[in-house]
């Protein structure tokens, strides 16, 4: 058997896979052992064995969130939801449209099997407005579903049912960030709400609900069909399972690929990405996507795993590389993205809806030549200011500076430079800034 | 209680709060914008930062938000160590990034949270040196200015307006540092509420629009404590002079009465004390109808004259006028020559002192309303007639999701978070009503019923709790309707009964006092709210124990018995229909009116007397939960202008009335009313006398410590230094000399600390954050109820069911226009309501009413031509008609009307081109 779950109804030429194929590949076996043969406790059981850990960025172990969920009498009355959390907005990130737009049932299964695990009786995907091939792909896979009978009342006459809505967002960056997502949801502003308390006790209209990423769901699936045992067996490193890596910029072969969990990122970015395009070198990558620190040619050797990342200060975050070269400046990069995440700043809390756009500034006054270098310091110190954890409402911020206060780590002659030299060089040297 | 240490030194604390409100309660200043002691916290500003240790031995510390941080015992923190001042400068730098700078240009200057919050995180110098954001400002209607520029994007106001009030018209809308705080579009703001944003915005944003347009500085305002002249909630008020004319309308912190807001009436009413048809100089009328203008002296003389010995005198009182000129007037003119002054609601408003004297149950504080968990409303609107009341409401019915968000383990100050669990569950409200309501939002259900048959329910409810003898001919839908309300108000460890006179039923009030007191008997916790129209509408029922009607005082007047009629602060055209008022006055030879404006009753008498308004004296009002609650001057009164009570004890005087002429002091009055009607009593007790001394031996100042000055307000004229005008009657002073400190409050003109320019320094003079105040509650409570008793006249009103052609009419009232002196509020009467007859939509259909068809309504040989409401909340047969609207005639609940179609009447001007557009199709 493939040791490629996740990708394993991929097709090179792009085409879905709906039901009939899906069916026919051995899909829904895991569906119907959980509501056959399983409880809701032993598959709980299963996923905290298997250790998996969410994918959507933050690597918060799945079993444990969902423990947390009531159960029984203890929920009260009333629903209880899950929701895909299909918002793929992280920059560099494009690793659940792969599985949305071409295998649609592989998260359906996982949803279906996440759900019955929590007791849900209702589901929403909740998917990023961007993804309109995805949503007619999601939506005919969810008729199938309905005319197959694996989802509505008593799903294979199990006595389990379960009502399942695409949801298609209104597009922020911040509907990514689950609380967020659910006040989206309910039709409310994508603000992220105060913790506690947990989604996990009260969260879509006040009631239990989990917000699991794409990816994270369709590990369920396999999780649930082939048993935790197995899927210990896929990871290279200290994580479990395998994940989709991905890399962007100015590599020869960007794109997306099923690695078991602690690959080492060289070989993500030699053999799977080709290497850097002929006439580039390679200067530093975020390692998750636009919201993570900075790495260099130093961390090459370190293995995609969420603790690895972590303590080589960085994060593993969407596990989706963007790539810094030597041609480009990285003062633009980090203003293009800090522009990206002021413009997505839900405008709640200060640091982040008044700082950010203030970052933004700082950095178009280097590369227009204005900057002293007491604006390094300035810089320096409000990145901290909005950067800082607890600073903030939510996460957005934190995020957004890490790619800043990792290039003042990493590039800071470059920082120099443009001060001494009156603006940004690269434009000169006639690289894209 | 909990112990924590803020850089090094131990205090003991209350749990369960937040450590922001607990750092400001212990005196200590630590910079905030989006939490408010009444909305609790969300951490959005992220200026109250403190350091948070793990332990005393814990250098380090993390950034905490105070206000979303609970206390714990043995916290360690820092609130004036570098990391976390840094921090707080930091925010407050961020928070000014696009902020315009405009101080000297904006009406919130030298009374700014934003400016004092500023100064107190030490931010100083403008780093950012990018462009500012620029925002387009809105029209919001006549009372709310907007400026948005301003915004530092605190949410406050947006927390305020929706979740706090219950609006839907005012939003945050657009991302990121582009947040725009506003309407949709260009408007009116809908709530009736809105005001409250001028003190709930910490800055400039939102601000008083007739204070912008008659500017003053703050700090240049001669303020007083007050009360609303609005209705008969009594909500505690600050108004602010300068020049001699009211410049604006502040709420005055009442923990019982009316917390932290008022409701727009009562802000933006007051303004009828500047306006032109304000009564200036006494007057006698001539042959011809006009008046010949009097100094005091000679208009003195005449009243003296007029109401001489031999002279047969009798007096109309007025619930909007004060108990001293009320009792003073019927203490000249005796018992049974005093006629209270009702209107239709009269008789209702009597049931009600008699409800809240003999039946049994306590009437309900501000916290109790919002305590409540079952709410009964019976025929009162409470919006339009009590809406401090109704805005309390709003609180209550979140009591439901506080519980379970106890349960939760969440803290009811975590307001997002308890919203987010409470979502729309709400405690039980139920509105038993002659129409729809502001409430119906949160309202479980409004049941439509004619006030005779809400009468019938409260009776029939009273009786399924085990009190009164029941409704015997009730429908089955009825009974089980009944039924399943009981089964609510069963389960209510705290119910609420809320009436009043709104349905001018005495009977609607007599089922609501059997209610309650059938609830008392399962819960002691059991209150009753009843509303009243008038300022003084109770006070005025307490005071008259001999009553007299109009048409008692016609029928006198008509016999040729009556040579003097004295009428004291009322148009009597307001209280009954124009032929009953006629035929008093073409009876009376000397008519004697006393009022502030003029009024179509000033225009019937012989000798016409000013008086001060509540702005410009000091005089005792009586709440409709039976507080006396004293107001005292903000504008020194004129001589000419002085208290309707002080014209006739002067009269008394000069009449040979001893045992009245000597009561020319307020003191000495208040004395004379407490040995006269023993309820009276507290009412002396209500504020300090004029003996008042503060703890520097001064009077309390009326100015802060910032005025101006009074060289520098007339300089452009003279630089002599005016006299300060003395108050003889209080203990307040025209003055900035005194200390403002550990004042009573019913004399605390307004709030004031050193770095605490705005009223957000309130929490320094309060017990605890949100608590009471250091100076006790101002007023005192005249009814204390003990053993309840049914109404004396409980006789069961018959089923309504409509007739033919004939229809019931209900009173309706609205927030701008029913009430009489806050009409003449130049910004009030610009939203005051077209006059219309709400309908049921069968009945609209029954005559073939279309939506631009209006209706002529009669009432005997009266007819009003009027616009229609289709309201499925109004009960068939019936049709509401809006009391006090300028120009509606005084048609009482129960009068049987006519309807006919008028086609077109309302259909709007066809426009077939405007300047800046083409019209479509």
């Amino acid at each position: 058997m493939t040791d490629r779950p996740l990708t394993q109804n991929i097709r090179s030429d792009g085409s879905p896979t709906f039901l009939e194929r899906y069916e026919a590949n051995g899909g829904y076996a895991g569906v119907r052992k959980a509501l056959a043969d399983m409880t809701p406790e032993s598959c709980l059981e299963e996923v905290k064995n298997a250790g998996l850990r969410g994918r959507g960025g933050a690597g918060f172990p799945t079993g444990m969130k969902w423990s947390f969920v009531p159960m029984g009498e203890k929920a009260g009355p009333g629903h209880k939801y899950l929701i895909a959390n299909a918002d793929e907005m992280e920059p560099g990130t494009f690793k659940d449209r792969l599985i949305l737009e071409q295998d649609p049932h592989q998260l359906l299964e996982g949803m279906i099997a996440s759900a019955f695990t929590i007791q849900a009786d209702i589901a929403y995907i909740f998917l990023r407005g961007e993804y309109v091939l995805a949503a007619e792909r999601l939506n005919q896979a969810i008729r199938e579903c309905y005319e197959a009978g694996y989802l509505g009342k008593n799903i294979l006459g199990s006595g389990y049912s379960l009502e399942l809505r695409l949801h298609k967002s209104a597009g922020r960056y911040i509907c990514g960030e689950e609380t967020a997502l659910i006040n989206a949801l309910e039709g409310k502003r994508a603000n992220p709400r105060p913790k506690p308390p947990f989604p996990q006790v009260a969260g879509l209209w006040g009631r239990p609900t989990i917000v699991n990423n794409v990816e994270t769901l369709c590990n369920v699936t396999h999780i649930i069909s082939r048993g935790s045992d197995w899927y210990k067996t896929l990871g290279r490193g200290e994580d479990n399972g395998t994940k989709l890596f991905g890399a962007s910029g100015n590599v020869k072969n960007p794109g997306v690929w099923e690695l078991p969990m602690g690959t080492p990122i060289r070989e993500i970015l030699e053999e799977h990405a080709g290497g850097m395009r002929d006439g580039y070198q390679l200067r530093g990558f975020l390692p998750g996507g636009g919201s993570t620190d900075f790495l260099t040619e130093q961390h090459l050797d370190l293995a995609m795993d969420y603790d690895v990342i972590g303590k080589a200060g960085s994060r593993m975050g969407t596990g989706t590389m963007i790539i810094l070269d030597d041609r480009n400046c990285p003062l633009g990069m980090v203003r293009n993205l800090s522009q990206f995440f002021g413009h997505e700043s839900c405008g709640f809390c200060t640091p982040c809806r008044d700082g950010i756009p203030w970052i933004v500034q700082l950095l178009d006054q280097f590369e227009q030549g204005e900057a002293t270098h007491e604006d390094i310091a300035l810089l320096e110190e409000k990145a901290a200011f909005i950067g800082g954890i607890g600073n903030t409402h939510c996460a957005l911020a934190p995020g957004a500076m890490e790619p800043v206060n990792s290039a003042l780590k990493y590039f800071r002659e470059d920082f120099e430079r443009h001060v001494t030299e009156g603006g940004c060089t690269y434009h000169r040297a006639g690289g894209r800034h | 209680m909990p112990q924590i240490t803020i850089d090094g030194k131990s205090f003991d604390v209350q749990a369960g709060g937040n450590l922001l409100e607990v750092v400001l309660g212990l005196g200590l200043d630590l910079p905030y914008f989006c939490w408010h002691p009444a909305m609790g916290s969300v951490g959005s500003c992220r200026q109250c930062a403190m350091v948070q240790f793990q332990n005393a031995e814990d250098e380090r510390g993390r950034i905490v938000m105070a206000c979303m941080t609970p206390v714990t015992d043995g916290m360690h923190l820092s609130l004036s160590g570098e990391r976390a001042r840094d921090f707080r400068a930091d925010v407050i730098e961020a928070l000014m990034v696009n902020h315009p700078h405009d101080c000297p240009v904006c009406a919130e200057g030298g009374e700014c949270h934003l400016q004092d919050m500023t100064v107190m995180s030490g931010h100083r110098e403008r780093r950012y040196d990018g462009l500012k954001n620029t925002h387009v400002n809105q029209y919001l209607g006549p009372l709310i200015n907007h400026e948005m520029n301003r915004c530092i994007a605190c949410y406050r106001c947006v927390r305020y307006y929706q979740d706090y009030a219950g609006g839907t018209d005012l939003a945050v809308l657009g991302a990121h540092d582009h947040v725009y705080f506003g309407r949709h579009q260009d408007g009116v703001l809908e709530s009736e509420f809105a005001g409250n944003l001028v003190e709930v915005c910490p800055t400039g944003v939102f601000t008083d629009k007739s204070l912008v347009h008659d500017y003053t500085r703050k700090w240049d305002l001669q303020s007083s404590p007050s009360v609303c002249v609005g209705c008969g909630v009594g909500c505690n008020t600050a108004p602010g002079e300068r020049y001699g004319r009211l410049k604006r309308i502040h709420n005055r912190y009442h923990e019982e009465v009316n917390g932290y807001f008022l409701c727009d009436r009562g802000r933006f009413g007051g303004n009828f004390v500047n306006s032109d048809i304000r009564l200036t100089r006494s007057g006698q009328q001539q042959a011809d109808n006009t008046f010949v203008a009097l100094s005091r002296e000679a208009a003195l003389a005449k009243l003296a004259q007029s109401c001489g010995a031999g002279q047969r005198i009798a007096g109309i009182g007025s619930p909007r006028a004060s108990l001293e000129s009320n009792w003073m007037l019927q203490a000249f003119v005796g018992a049974t020559q005093f006629c209270a002054g009702f209107g239709p609601e009269g008789a209702a408003v009597r049931a009600i002192a008699s409800a809240l004297k003999g039946g049994g149950v306590p009437s309900a504080t501000l916290q109790e309303i919002e305590a409540a968990d079952a709410v009964i409303i019976l025929g009162e609107d409470v919006t339009q007639t009590a809406a401090r009341v109704a805005l309390a409401l709003r609180q209550t019915v979140r009591n439901k999701g506080l519980e379970k968000a106890a349960a939760m383990g969440v803290a009811i100050w975590q307001d997002a978070a308890v919203r987010n669990i409470t979502q729309n569950d709400c405690s039980p409200l139920i509105q038993l009503m002659t129409a729809s309501t502001r409430l119906g939002d949160i309202a479980q259900e409004t049941i439509a019923l004619s006030p005779d048959d809400i009468a019938r329910y409260g009776f029939a409810l009273a009786h399924a709790l085990g009190t009164g003898s029941g409704v015997t001919d009730m429908s089955a839908a009825d009974q089980t309707r009944v039924e399943a309300i009981a089964a609510i108000l069963r389960d209510a460890k705290r119910p609420l009964v809320i009436s009043g006179s709104g349905c001018q039923s005495e009977s609607v009030v007599n089922a609501a006092r059997a209610l309650a007191l059938a609830l008392q008997q399962q819960s002691e916790l059991t209150r009753v709210v009843y509303a009243v129209p008038e300022s003084n509408s109770l006070g005025l029922a307490l005071l008259d124990d001999h009553p007299v009607s109009l048409r008692e005082l016609s029928e006198q007047a008509q016999r040729g018995e009556l040579d003097t009629l004295v009428v004291v602060e009322n148009d009597l055209y307001r209280r009954a229909p124009t032929d009953v008022v006629e035929t008093l006055l073409n009876a009376v030879p000397n008519i004697v009116v006393m009022d502030l404006i003029e009024t179509n009753t000033i225009e019937r008498a012989s000798l016409a007397l000013p008086v001060a308004s509540f702005a410009e004296c000091e005089g005792t009002l009586v709440n409709a939960e039976g507080r006396a609650q004293r107001y005292f001057p903000a504008i020194a009164g004129k001589p000419d202008q002085p208290p309707a009570w002080s014209w006739l004890a002067d009269a008394a005087a000069a009449s040979g009335r001893q045992a009245l002429a000597g009561l020319n002091h307020i003191d000495a009055l208040l004395q004379a009313i407490a040995a006269d009607k023993p309820v009276f009593a507290g009412a002396a007790e209500a504020a300090p006398g004029a003996g008042y001394r503060d703890r520097i031996g001064l009077k309390v100042a009326r100015q802060p410590a910032r005025y101006s000055g009074r060289t520098a307000m007339y300089a452009d004229k003279t630089l002599h230094e005016p006299k300060t005008t003395a108050d003889e009657q209080s203990g307040l002073a025209f003055s900035m000399e005194g200390d403002n400190q550990s004042l009573p409050s019913a004399l605390q003109p307004f709030v004031w600390e050193p770095g605490w320019n705005s009223n957000q320094s309130l929490h320094k003079f309060q017990t605890e954050v949100g608590g009471a105040m250091r100076g006790g509650n101002a007023g005192v409570r005249l009814i204390h109820p003990h053993d309840g008793t049914l109404a004396d006249a409980t006789a069961l009103p018959a089923a309504f069911s409509p007739r033919d052609a004939v229809w019931w009419v209900t009173p309706q009232y609205r927030l701008f226009g029913s009430d009489e002196l806050s009409a003449q509020s130049a910004s009030v009467a610009e939203l005051i309501a077209r006059p219309q007859v709400s309908l049921s939509p069968a009945d609209a259909a029954r005559l073939n009413l279309t939506p631009h068809d209006g209706v002529a309504v009669s009432v005997g040989d009266r007819t009003v031509k009027c616009r229609v409401n289709q309201d499925a909340g109004v009960p068939e047969g019936t049709v509401g008609f809006i009391q006090g609207l300028p120009g509606n005639p005084v048609w009482a609940s129960g009068e049987q009307a006519t309807l006919e179609r008028l086609p077109d009447f309302a259909r709007p001007p066809e426009v077939l081109a405007r300047d800046s557009e083409v019209a479509h199709g």
